[in-house]
């Protein structure tokens, strides 16, 4: 699966994208965000409070018990600040 | 009407694109606009950088134009989106909606800005004297979405 990250989430993990395969026991996106925590302590601290991350699931906004698989795009960023 | 939508690094020319959305049309009575622009709050800003997310942006604008075109009678419907680097009194946003009639007009543009400050995956970033730092979202964007619940 491909992982995208933008805005200061990016910054704080210290990369725009990273390819994983999907490990079996992750099935929603709020497992993907518990197995990313464990890559670094950066990712850690990055998707911590999930309250201030959101998701989106091959380009369209999702929650975090949106069904993932290993051929998703899935996207983590702050709350939007476009317009 | 199929909703025309750009996300580009160039600025755009308001009046040609009412031009544009008005050929050949003439069922359209009410063309409503709205410009965002990069401003300064006393603070300093010497330049704000948006990022995207490219693959996902024009989708998300398109779904939003998608929903207001339902809910009023939409003529013409226009959105323009600036990324990369903008500097104080620059054009970052622009809507564009037409209608036979006023109220759809306003309306719709109103509800297009709205779902856009929540929705549209955009990050502003400020460039002060005294370094650089993401711009907070929002609360009051929030709740101006409660006002279109169904």
């Amino acid at each position: 699966m491909q992982i995208l990250y933008f805005a200061s989430i990016r910054e704080q993990i210290g990369k725009s994208e990273e390819t994983i395969s999907k490990p079996d026991d992750v099935e929603t996106v709020a497992d993907l965000v518990a197995h990313l925590r464990s890559f670094s302590e950066d990712h850690h601290n990055a998707l911590e409070s999930m309250m201030f991350v959101r998701i989106a699931v091959n380009q369209v906004h999702a929650q975090a018990d949106h069904p993932v698989s290993d051929t998703d795009e899935i996207a983590f960023f702050p709350p939007v600040t476009g317009g | 009407m199929q909703p025309q939508i750009s996300v580009q690094l160039d600025d755009f020319d308001i009046g040609n694109e009412i031009n544009q959305l008005k050929v050949d049309k003439h069922d359209i009575g009410a063309v409503v606009s709205f410009v965002g622009t990069v401003r300064d709050l006393a603070d300093g800003l010497t330049s704000m950088t948006l990022e995207h997310y490219p693959a996902m942006t024009e989708a998300e604008l398109a779904r939003i134009a998608k929903e207001a075109k339902e809910r009023w009678p939409l003529e013409g419907c226009r959105i323009i989106h600036r990324f990369g680097e903008l500097f104080p009194g620059d054009n970052i946003v622009l809507v564009i909606t037409a209608s036979a009639h006023r109220q759809a007009a306003f309306d719709a543009a109103n509800f297009i800005m709205d779902f856009l400050k929540t929705n549209a995956p955009f990050w502003k970033k400020e460039t002060t004297s005294r370094g650089a730092k993401w711009v907070d979202a929002n609360d009051a964007d929030d709740k101006a979405l409660e006002r279109w619940q169904k």
